[in-house]
């Protein structure tokens, strides 16, 4: 038996067999990225930025309300979720040698696993039921799911900080809060504005929470006890209704959310850039 | 000559390990103490109990008394930060603040403990850097990354740092242990240099170091205090039978 040739066959097959893989994986997405871009391109003109959501029957329109009202959202659920996360994760990189901080990491899985509709449920129990469908709740909301991705992101930046720069510090007579927030904090800057940047894509596209908390809105902004629209509810709602014109107009927000996720993590990827 | 430590029956332990034990002895002000002795055996820990760096290591701990002008820093409520600011260290790898130039590298333990005057800022950039005998080297690039230096000038960066809050006491970690013999030569000729005004206590695994740059020289093995005295006395004249053997180069 020649092995050198069953190994030489072996080997091709492999070969073959990861490609054909590596094509099956993608094949998917760039045949939803070509319909998305294709078809939304075209619906895509100065109106559609700058008009709001058209009523049933009118033609045009566009979607500025709802990129407001994405903007909005995504906005106020980092006011939120930004400095618990980053002070959670400062906590368990800082101070991770008590007790309470393996609860607090353990929790921080558990919540990052907890599906989003159920998130969106309790968000909804806890602020819409007293102040009605609203944007604070839909923020609520997504703040909870980005607190887990920040302080991870967070504790394993200021992890890479070597401890030797925090005693230089301490040396020198600097309390150890000043530390953290000076010295560690800038030498992890990048790498935390970073895990904040893909928390932001995350919470972008997320529908379901702000389905159940907030609602659909075809209108701008009215307050903070108010709904406000949203690109990925535009998506779910336009797409299931009988009208041409707002089905057009799904595809333009499906191609308006993919450019803001994607230029995102171009921003991400940027900031990363030289930092070793 | 005045006492600056007066260190009484100090232990410390890592954990359950007891690595230093019942340490007694006293350091001369404006004096150049070497602490010498194999690997491991506490002389790190022993001058990072001299300005409380040793308990903040997880799991930690110490016993005993440093009497540092008169006072002893373990009593309660003594503030380790204060005591931080009067005993300055320098440490084995040289550690310059990574993201910050060279300026705001030594003007880092002022502006952070609230120093906003620039002109009290720039005076003691310039002193520290000059005592450091790094002025000429980098007088037009303060602005340049810290990291961007050699070994040897980021350990002089680090020592600059340490003066710049204007310390009374410097310890240093095996300040040349990864430095080359030119940059280790200049960190000498500087120890001699500040021992005019500071008192310095430097941990060193070079022997020919303790020698030349010492004026007292104490021996740790397995965390005790074998012998201590007058550097040529201990080099020359060793009392004890283990000193003898570590400085021929018995064990060790």
């Amino acid at each position: 038996m020649d092995y050198y040739k069953v190994r030489v066959v072996k080997n091709h097959l492999v070969q073959f067999l990861v490609y054909l893989a590596l094509f099956s994986a993608l094949v998917p997405l760039f045949s939803m990225l070509y319909e998305v871009v294709a078809r939304g391109f075209s619906t895509i003109n100065i109106e559609f930025f700058i008009k709001p959501t058209p009523t049933v029957g009118e033609i045009g329109g566009g979607v500025a309300n709802a990129i407001q009202g994405t903007l909005i959202t995504i906005g106020l659920a980092s006011l939120i979720g930004v400095p618990i996360g980053l002070m959670s994760g400062i906590f368990l990189s800082e101070y991770g040698e008590l007790k309470l901080s393996a609860a607090v990491r353990f929790l921080h899985d558990v919540l990052n696993g907890v599906p989003s509709i159920v998130i969106g449920v309790f968000a909804y129990t806890l602020i819409t039921r007293s102040i009605g469908f609203s944007v604070t709740a839909a923020a609520f909301a997504l703040a909870i799911i980005m607190i887990p991705i920040v302080t991870r992101a967070t504790e394993e930046a200021l992890k890479l900080v070597p401890m030797s720069i925090r005693e230089a510090a301490i040396a020198l007579g600097i309390p150890r809060w000043k530390t953290t927030i000076t010295v560690v904090l800038s030498g992890a800057k990048k790498a935390i504005v970073t895990g904040i940047l893909l928390s932001i894509a995350r919470i972008a596209g997320e529908s379901a929470p702000v389905l159940v908390s907030m609602g659909f809105w075809r209108w701008w902004f009215a307050g903070l006890n108010r709904p406000v629209a949203n690109l990925a509810l535009n998506i779910f709602i336009f797409a299931m209704s009988p009208f041409e014109n707002w089905i057009t107009l799904a595809w333009g927000s499906a191609l308006v959310l993919i450019l803001l996720v994607l230029g995102i993590s171009i921003a991400a990827r940027v900031l990363t850039k030289g930092r070793y | 000559m005045a006492v600056k430590f007066d260190v009484q029956n100090l232990n410390a332990w890592f954990g359950s390990k007891h690595v230093l034990k019942n340490i007694n002895m006293k350091i001369e002000e404006n004096a150049v103490t070497a602490i010498i002795g194999p690997s491991g055996c506490g002389k790190t820990t022993f001058i990072r109990c001299l300005n409380r760096m040793h308990e903040i290591t997880p799991g930690a701990r110490v016993s005993g008394k440093v009497i540092f002008n008169g006072v002893n820093i373990y009593d309660n409520g003594v503030d380790p930060v204060i005591i931080r600011r009067k005993i300055g260290m320098v440490f084995q790898k040289p550690n310059p603040f990574p993201m910050m130039s060279i300026y705001d590298n030594v003007a880092a333990g002022l502006k952070l403990n609230g120093v906003r005057d620039k002109k009290i800022l720039d005076a003691a950039v310039r002193r520290s850097l000059e005592l450091a005998n790094l002025w000429d080297e980098v007088k037009d690039d303060l602005k340049k990354s810290g990291a961007s230096l050699s070994g040897g000038q980021q350990q002089r960066l680090c020592i600059a740092r340490a003066l710049a809050v204007q310390p009374e006491v410097l310890l240093m970690d095996e300040p040349c242990s990864a430095l080359d013999p030119i940059a280790t030569a200049k960190i000498e000729a500087l120890i001699r240099k500040l021992a005019e005004n500071y008192t310095v206590v430097i941990v060193t695994h070079n022997m020919q170091q303790a020698a030349r740059v010492s004026d007292y020289t104490a021996f740790l093995y397995l965390g005790e205090l074998i012998e201590y005295g007058p550097t040529e006395q201990i080099f020359e004249n060793p009392k004890h039978e283990l000193t003898e053997r570590y400085l021929t180069g018995k064990f060790g």
